[in-house]
């Protein structure tokens, strides 16, 4: 598996996202500057976590708008799959390419502790590895990650199975909707989710919840 | 040229005899120019004229240390060709005034300390100060602080994986924020700020200048009065982004070899860093200030040289690599400009709109900077053995400590940072020390910051050594070797006698413990006039300690992890309650003598503890410190909900035992098997030791007698803080 990981000016989980993908690939990502207009040759590109462009106007609003985002507009067109974790996430709603939007968390201050999440979904290529129903551990790292949407879309996004990944029963750390922590696209090649599936990928770190999504993913794209 | 008034010359915090020494040194009346650049490098905050001639003793070397005090921060080396660069440094005034700007800028401050030296930043500590619960202001500044360190911080994508938080009502008037940062760093990777050879351009890097922050140095120096919230405008405004850019601009500057010297504009901004970087490379600088890049319009020669706008670098490149520098600039889209060269005059001249406005020897702002003995004078000292209720009922003041500000949990605090990203964070907050793996490797560092203020009042050489020595003992506790020490000095005005006492009885405490221990301080930062009218803090040295562990899969951590462990007690109990937190919030009493550190006695302990841990012996350690042995073994059963049966045959006085601060001790808890060996090792090394009982069951359960569910201490221990921040409960006075 190829992959790309996108680096805005204050991305700050990139490097996490290139150790996370050698880990789990043996290869390196390219990394790719948020002012290049063309991306490699990939069949994943990562947007990371951070707080792209100082996240002074919307979380992910100035990235979405950057020369980049096109091509990954572009790649996720084509069908090429991208994973926005937190800011990534962010970016990916401010950019159409997910529904919905990410508001203030519901306590109004950032939060970051390990959060126990239920995987919703399993029929896509970022979550085959897992049980439906599995009970993971993720840690988030967020100040703006309550997940909104019309009840028409949250209704959609249930009844096309797209709620990737769930804030397990009184762990919703942040007043999402509906639990939803992570989300799919309608052609279920975008993934966005707020919790952090590269932190847990080392078990001296506490945990390796993480690695079947990215298992997943190199499962189905070599 | 302005006349120069005795007005003006008070107004800048200089004294008439400080005045006088300036018409000699320049010969003549200074230009408002010169007057302020005096006013700024001769401030206590940047001069360090009260406290130099005691800094001097204080132990700086020892084989590891690379670069002791002196510099933007220390340097130590952790094999293989790493270097670990930190510093702590102190930003009290501004965040009393403006908490939010004033903790942020104090995290990006300590942060550029590190990296204009070359280093990554890993990891973020802080030590916090508080007024009482019950003051008006502290909520506001508790919640203002805490989403300022956040803010900026979380920004920078470097996790902030610790510190301390205490409530007094000596700080009622003025908080202390004291920011830590460890960077990583090649050791042949290190960057000084020695601006040597005549002729070289000296480039200005990062933000641009705006009138923020003017004279920020000079209100460091001073003491607080009711009017001090007037002085709003001297804080900074922090702009993480800014400094997230130019940390990744810097350090890609810094792979190529273009730089001479660099440091960043903190404290007195474009003035310390040339003048610094002038005198230590003993070199003139002359700079042109029309080439500065400037935020506002028709700013002066006078505020561009004392603002103190934030994310900004000073670097002094070879000749002709000035394109190359700036083309990495241009990529992070921050200012490059040249804005003066290297001289061979050793004197700061500055130019503006055609104009000198200001020419002096570089040496008049450094070497020959006041330098004063202060007169001091002892306190008597407080002694004796403080009475007690012998009939409390031990558990219920267990529940009433767990739950009290200085002992609940801080998850409240830090859930707000972001502890884990950059994925190295083996032990996040909450524990005794936090341990972050130096990346791509197996090793780690261990990182604390410690200082028992109430210890420091009744006698503060003691209170330093066991500032120091509780630092060391946290970093053994998980298993590390302690290395070295950074110290904010953080006590009131010293042109008071006692005070003085209270600084240099501090300094020679610390002193003696780095000296007994080998943990070599290796920077600080010293704050001064920490007063609000005329009432000073505790005395509040806090110690930021670092230590290496080998192999990070060895780690120890607090929290029991097995039913049926044995608990061992290392270590001598006397029962010191003086000073304690048993005192202070059960008797409702702050009396007697401080605890007494036996130096000795805590290396010897200490390195048996954590032999233990890098043998892969033990796993469960922690060490005993404030609210005494019954609160260790509390902490202990808290994390996983394990309790234990504990108690000791022949007690004279259960609650000296239970809640005494005598140092040097830990509990480890291990297998019985393990544990039986441990105690005949100790016993047979002259150890003091003690079989308290063992883990298991969901309570906490004392002499077979009584018991309390560990489900309902932790109500109290987690519940403090929220509850206290929502505003629910009136607080309780400490």
């Amino acid at each position: 598996m190829k992959s790309a990981v996108i680096v805005f000016p204050a991305s700050n989980c990139d490097r996490d996202a290139k150790v996370a993908l050698e880990e789990m690939t043996g290869k390196t990502p390219a990394m790719v500057w948020h002012q290049d207009s063309s991306l490699p040759d990939v069949d994943l590109v990562v947007l990371p976590g951070g707080f792209s462009y100082g996240d002074y106007l919307r979380c992910g609003a100035m990235a979405s708008q950057s020369n980049v985002m096109r091509e990954v507009k572009r790649h996720a067109d084509k069908g090429g799959k991208v994973l926005g974790i937190c800011n990534g996430f962010q970016v990916l709603t401010e950019s159409h390419l997910l529904p919905g939007a990410l508001m203030r968390n519901a306590a109004l201050k950032f939060v970051c502790k390990p959060v126990g999440l239920e995987v919703s979904e399993t029929q896509s290529a970022f979550t085959r590895k897992y049980e439906n129903g599995q009970r993971v551990t993720f840690p988030v790292a967020h100040g703006e990650g309550s997940y909104f949407a019309d009840e028409e879309t949250l209704d959609r996004l249930e009844g096309e199975n797209r709620v990737a990944f769930r804030y397990a029963k009184g762990e919703n750390p942040n007043g999402s909707a509906r639990d939803i922590a992570g989300i799919l696209s309608e052609k279920r090649n975008v993934l966005g989710l707020m919790p952090h599936p590269e932190r847990v990928v080392d078990k001296v770190l506490g945990g390796t919840d993480g690695r079947a999504l990215f298992q997943s993913l190199i499962e189905n794209l070599t | 040229m302005t006349k120069i008034t005795a007005d003006m010359v008070r107004e800048h915090g200089l004294s008439d005899s400080e005045y006088a020494r300036i018409l000699e040194l320049m010969g003549r009346e200074p230009s408002m120019v010169e007057l302020g650049i005096f006013s700024v490098m001769w401030s206590e905050h940047c001069s360090y004229k009260s406290t130099r001639v005691h800094l001097k003793k204080l132990p700086t070397k020892a084989p590891w240390v690379i670069q002791g005090p002196g510099e933007n921060a220390g340097v130590i080396d952790i094999g293989d060709g790493d270097a670990c660069i930190f510093k702590m440094e102190s930003h009290n005034h501004p965040s009393f005034i403006e908490p939010y700007q004033g903790a942020a800028t104090g995290v990006g401050g300590i942060m550029r300390d590190v990296f204009t030296m070359g280093a990554r930043p890993i990891a973020m500590m802080n030590a916090l100060r508080f007024g009482e619960p019950s003051h008006p202001k502290t909520r506001h500044l508790v919640s203002g602080v805490v989403s300022g360190i956040g803010g900026y911080g979380n920004c920078m994508g470097v996790p902030t994986v610790g510190g301390e938080v205490n409530f007094h009502k000596s700080y009622n008037g003025n908080i202390l924020v004291n920011a830590m940062c460890v960077g990583l760093a090649r050791q042949d990777k290190i960057f000084l700020s020695a601006a040597k050879g005549a002729g070289n351009p000296v480039v200005y890097i990062g933000s641009k200048t705006g009138r923020d922050g003017i004279h920020g140095a000079t209100m460091a120096s001073a003491e607080f009065d009711d009017a001090s919230e007037e002085k709003r405008p001297t804080v900074q405004v922090g702009d993480p982004f800014t400094e997230k850019l130019l940390l990744e601009a810097c350090l890609e500057l810094m792979a190529t070899d273009a730089i001479i010297a660099i440091q960043d504009m903190g404290a007195a901004g474009l003035t310390s860093s040339s003048a610094e970087m002038g005198d230590k490379g003993g070199s003139g600088i002359e700079l042109d200030l029309d080439k500065v890049p400037q935020r506002e319009t028709n700013m002066t020669a006078y505020e561009m040289m004392l603002s103190e706008s934030q994310e900004r670098m000073l670097a002094v490149l070879k000749p002709g690599r000035e394109a190359q520098a700036e083309a990495i600039f241009k990529k992070w889209e921050l200012d490059f400009a040249v804005i003066g060269v290297t001289t061979d005059t050793s004197r700061l001249v500055v130019k503006h709109k055609g104009k000198i406005e200001a020419d002096m020897p570089i040496t008049a702002l450094s070497d020959a900077a006041p330098v004063y003995e202060r007169p001091y004078k002892e306190r008597a000292a407080l002694t004796g053995e403080p009475s007690f209720d012998k009939k409390k009922n031990a558990l219920e003041s267990l529940k009433t400590i767990l739950a009290s500000p200085d002992m609940a949990s801080r998850r409240w605090i830090w859930e707000q940072y972001d502890h884990t990203v950059m994925s190295d964070t083996v032990q996040v907050p909450g524990g005794d020390a936090a341990v972050v793996r130096i990346h791509g490797t197996n090793k780690a560092l261990a990182i604390t910051t410690d200082v028992t203020p109430r210890y420091c009042r009744p006698d503060p050489f003691e209170g330093g050594k066991q500032a120091v020595a509780e630092a060391w003992r946290n970093l053994t506790a998980v298993g590390a070797t302690p290395l070295a020490v950074t110290d904010n000095l953080n006590y009131g005005n010293p042109q008071k006698p006692e005070i003085m006492w209270e600084i240099v009885a501090g300094i020679d405490g610390i002193g003696a413990a780095c000296r007994a221990l080998d943990f070599p301080v290796i920077g600080g930062n010293c704050s001064l006039y920490n007063e609000t009218n005329g009432e000073g803090i505790l005395p509040t040295p806090a110690i930021g300690g670092v230590g290496l562990m080998k192999d990070v899969s060895k780690m120890a951590t607090v929290g029991f992890k097995r039913d049926g462990d044995v608990i061992i007690l290392i270590g001598e109990t006397k029962g010191h309650l003086g000073q304690s937190i048993y005192l202070r919030e059960i008797e409702g009493r702050e009396e007697g003598a401080a605890p007494k550190v036996d130096l000795g006695l805590e290396k010897k302990n200490g390195d048996f503890v954590r032999g233990l841990i890098e043998a892969g012996r033990v796993d469960t350690v922690h060490d005993v410190s404030d609210g005494g042995l019954l609160v260790a073994i509390a902490e202990m059963a808290l994390p996983r909900g394990i309790g234990a049966n504990v108690g000791i045959a022949a007690l004279p006085d259960a609650i000296p035992f239970w809640f005494g601060e005598d140092q040097a001790r830990y509990v480890i808890a291990a297998p019985f098997a393990e544990a039986e060996k441990i105690v005949a090792e100790a016993r047979a090394a002259f150890i003091t030791v003690a079989e308290l009982g063992k883990t298991g069951g969901d309570r906490l359960i004392l002499d077979d007698r009584s018991s309390v569910g560990i489900a309902s201490l932790k109500d109290g221990f987690e519940g403090w803080f929220p509850n206290f921040m929502s505003g629910e409960e009136i607080p309780v006075k400490n």
